[in-house]
């Protein structure tokens, strides 16, 4: 494709909507991984889960954000149970707990597939809405609704969560938790307990991200597998742990993708986002934003 | 009196006996055992179920009729995911501890690619299965596919043409990276070079995009007049949307072409509207005659409905269904279920099947193509029904099945 000033800011702009997208979906990955050191490899599917719950409500005229706000706190008390199964099981037994737990959320991945396989079967699902479909026309530009919501998402559930680790005082002990856990328990604060709670928002959070996930694209049960790799990419890009460097990190993907993909093909796409990792791990190891 | 009575008796008993045999032998033969791995679950997983119903609709019939040969047809499928790296080991699992006599190849092109090696290397006969040439390499010589196409240029004929004749002077050709695609779209690109069409734009994909908005913006901003496409099926519903979102501009006379998926019945449901205009290729249309298909349909949509699966059907299932009557066909013959003698039978004779007759070429692949070129119009949202109306995909080409005129631009043919 011949180059152009259009295409590259319309390619700058679509990379930003997808960057936003992307930051979205890895989010709550994040917090399990970044900030818990739990290799939550079911982070994808459990995003699957929450676009079917989307669309499940969605078959009684239920709008697939207010869908995807409705389950949060359903997947807040599933992320809280699932941790706890987590740490009586691996954790709490000390080694391999890493190893061990990476099995486990590999099975639990498996079982969340065949379940929505049997539930709904292997038919793509998507979401129904007025913004979706439709594109906001700007002269040449065409941007569509469906990625403006998934940008307006992901900016306010980035900045709620900064925001709430960092002035709360369960957010501040979140954050130390993955820091020095003794030190926290010296504080008085049961390091399990806020572990549960993290892994909950972490889950939590992506009962949102996946309403912006069937927003955005048509969902099947597979699907997930797609993610695995692109979500990881993101939040090590970041820098683990990093909220608001998830967001940035997501974004320059985003943006470097579509303008790879306007300018050198489609094909080189996928190559960008580990070639961005690989890059920034031998100049940065910590990541673009972990301390 | 007595002798006629018994002459009665002894006869009535004889046909007793006659007619309880297929069962006595049915209890003491092996059952001849058909084997394949079929995508359940993954992107082909909608089209591979169907088409299981299908197959397993024929073995009922078959076994019902007292099998093939005396014995009963048993049948073995396992699900590959739609992932290529499954099938090398099902089908080495299903020659060597299931000891199926005869196989089958897994819907799709993707799938069955990598099995080509080891059937021929094991020596076996392989009913393909809508794969695209897949056997142009490999070259097995007991490989038979039951699609009714041939190579790429039989395959977009009537699809470039078409644009050609409507006014399309430069064209855009956008693939998925892999097998099927990329065959199909090599194809074209060879085609169109004796056409003088300029090639405005020429990219792939890889199978896991998700979002095509910019790949779509890439193709208005080349001001293609003719745009084919050659996607998989969870790619081809993406595709639609974005080109609904962003557009192509209003120079484009035809659109489409090898958009697997869009003859799927919860796709074509999905998208809806959105298909108006789009001009692609069909294995079958509802209005076209082939014999025993309303029958075959009719019994589909009972089991489709009860197992949840693809209710209309229209794209794999009937030539499935033919799988079954074309060993049927060249078992009955041979009265053998060898697999030289099997493929000799198939490379020497036509096969009477529900989706007409059928005769391959040295290769493999159809002589007799019957691919369909057909332009959605008219499609409301969310209504299945109209899908089985002739109405609703006007088939353009070829001329022998032809309900009426390409109509262009694409912009007007989305009102349509």
């Amino acid at each position: 494709m011949a180059f152009s000033v259009d295409l590259l800011i319309e390619a700058v702009i679509f990379g930003l909507l997808l960057g936003c997208f992307y930051a979205a979906v890895s989010i709550g990955l994040s917090v399990a991984f970044g900030l818990l050191d739990v290799p939550h490899v079911a982070h994808p599917a459990m995003l699957i889960l929450g676009s079917y719950g989307v669309y499940l409500l969605g078959q009684y005229g239920v709008d697939p954000i207010v869908a995807g706000l409705l389950l949060t706190p359903v997947f807040f008390f599933l992320g809280a149970g699932l941790y706890r199964m987590y740490y009586e099981t691996f954790e709490k037994r000390g080694q391999s707990a890493a190893v061990n737990g990476l099995a486990f959320f590999f099975g639990l991945a498996f079982i969340i597939e065949v379940l929505l396989v049997v539930a709904f079967g292997v038919d793509q699902r998507s979401a129904e809405a007025g913004y979706i479909g439709g594109s906001l026309k700007l002269g040449e530009f065409r941007i569509p609704f469906r990625l403006v919501v998934a940008f307006g998402v992901a900016l306010v559930l980035t900045a709620a969560l900064t925001a709430y680790l960092s002035r709360t005082f369960t957010g501040r002990a979140i954050k130390a938790v993955g820091q020095d856990e003794a030190a926290l328990r010296l504080m008085g604060a049961d390091p399990v307990r806020i572990k549960q709670i993290a892994f909950g928002i972490a889950t939590g959070v992506n009962a949102l991200a996946g309403a912006m996930l069937i927003i955005v694209t048509p969902v099947e049960p597979t699907m997930d597998r797609i993610y695995i790799g692109r979500t990881f990419c993101v939040v090590v890009l970041a820098g683990l742990g990093s909220m608001s460097g998830t967001l940035v990190a997501a974004i320059i993907l985003g943006v470097a993708e579509s303008i790879v993909l306007m300018f050198l093909g489609a094909s080189w796409a996928p190559a960008v986002a580990f070639g961005l990792l690989l890059a920034v791990l031998a100049f940065r190891p910590k990541g673009l934003f972990g301390r | 009196m007595d002798k006629m009575r018994r002459k009665v008796v002894g006869a009535a008993g004889a046909s007793v006996m006659a007619a309880s045999l297929p069962s006595q032998v049915f209890a003491q033969s092996a059952p001849i055992k058909i084997g394949m791995s079929m995508p359940q679950t993954g992107g082909l997983g909608g089209g591979g179920q169907a088409a299981l119903v299908a197959i397993r609709l024929w073995v009922d019939d078959v076994n019902a009729k007292g099998g093939l040969l005396g014995r009963k047809v048993e049948f073995v499928a396992y699900d590959d995911q739609s992932n290529p790296a499954n099938t090398p080991g099902i089908y080495a699992k299903l020659l060597d501890v299931d000891k199926v006599d005869l196989l089958i190849a897994p819907y799709a092109t993707v799938p069955t690619a990598p099995i080509m090696p080891l059937v021929k290397q094991r020596g076996k006969l392989l009913m393909g299965n809508f794969s695209f040439q897949v056997n142009a390499d490999v070259k097995h010589d007991m490989w038979f596919n039951n699609a009714p196409w041939n190579d790429a240029r039989g395959w977009s004929r009537g699809f470039i043409e078409s644009g050609i004749a409507a006014g399309g002077k430069s064209i855009a050709v956008v693939a998925s990276d892999q097998d099927f695609a990329q065959n199909l779209a090599d194809g074209v690109r060879a085609y169109i070079t004796n056409l003088k069409l300029n090639k405005v734009y020429d990219q792939n994909y890889p199978p896991t995009t998700k979002d095509f908005s910019t790949i779509i913006r890439a193709v208005r901003a080349s001001r293609a007049e003719i745009i084919f496409i050659a996607s998989y099926p969870p790619d081809s519903a993406g595709i639609v949307n974005a080109i609904h979102e962003i557009g192509v501009g209003e120079q484009v006379r035809i659109l489409g072409g090898g958009m697997v998926g869009l003859g799927f019945t919860p796709i074509m449901i999905n998208l809806g509207s959105k298909l108006n205009g789009i001009t692609n290729f069909n294995t079958y249309v509802p209005g076209m005659k082939m014999p025993g298909i309303d029958n075959f349909f009719r019994r589909y949509t009972e089991r489709a409905k009860a197992q949840k699966v693809d209710e209309l059907g229209f794209y794999l299932p009937p030539f499935n269904y033919a799988i079954g009557q074309m060993l049927e066909q060249a078992i009955n013959a041979t009265k053998s279920i060898d697999d030289r003698r099997l493929a000799d039978y198939f490379r020497k004779n036509e096969m009477q099947t529900i989706v007409g007759p059928v005769r391959f070429d040295a290769g493999g692949e159809r002589v007799n193509q019957r691919l369909i070129t057909a332009q959605f119009r008219g499609v409301k949202d969310k209504d299945q029904e109209q899908f089985r109306s002739p109405d609703r995909q006007i088939v353009i080409f070829p001329p022998s099945d032809k309900t009426g005129d390409l109509i262009h631009p694409y912009e007007r043919a989305q009102k349509s």
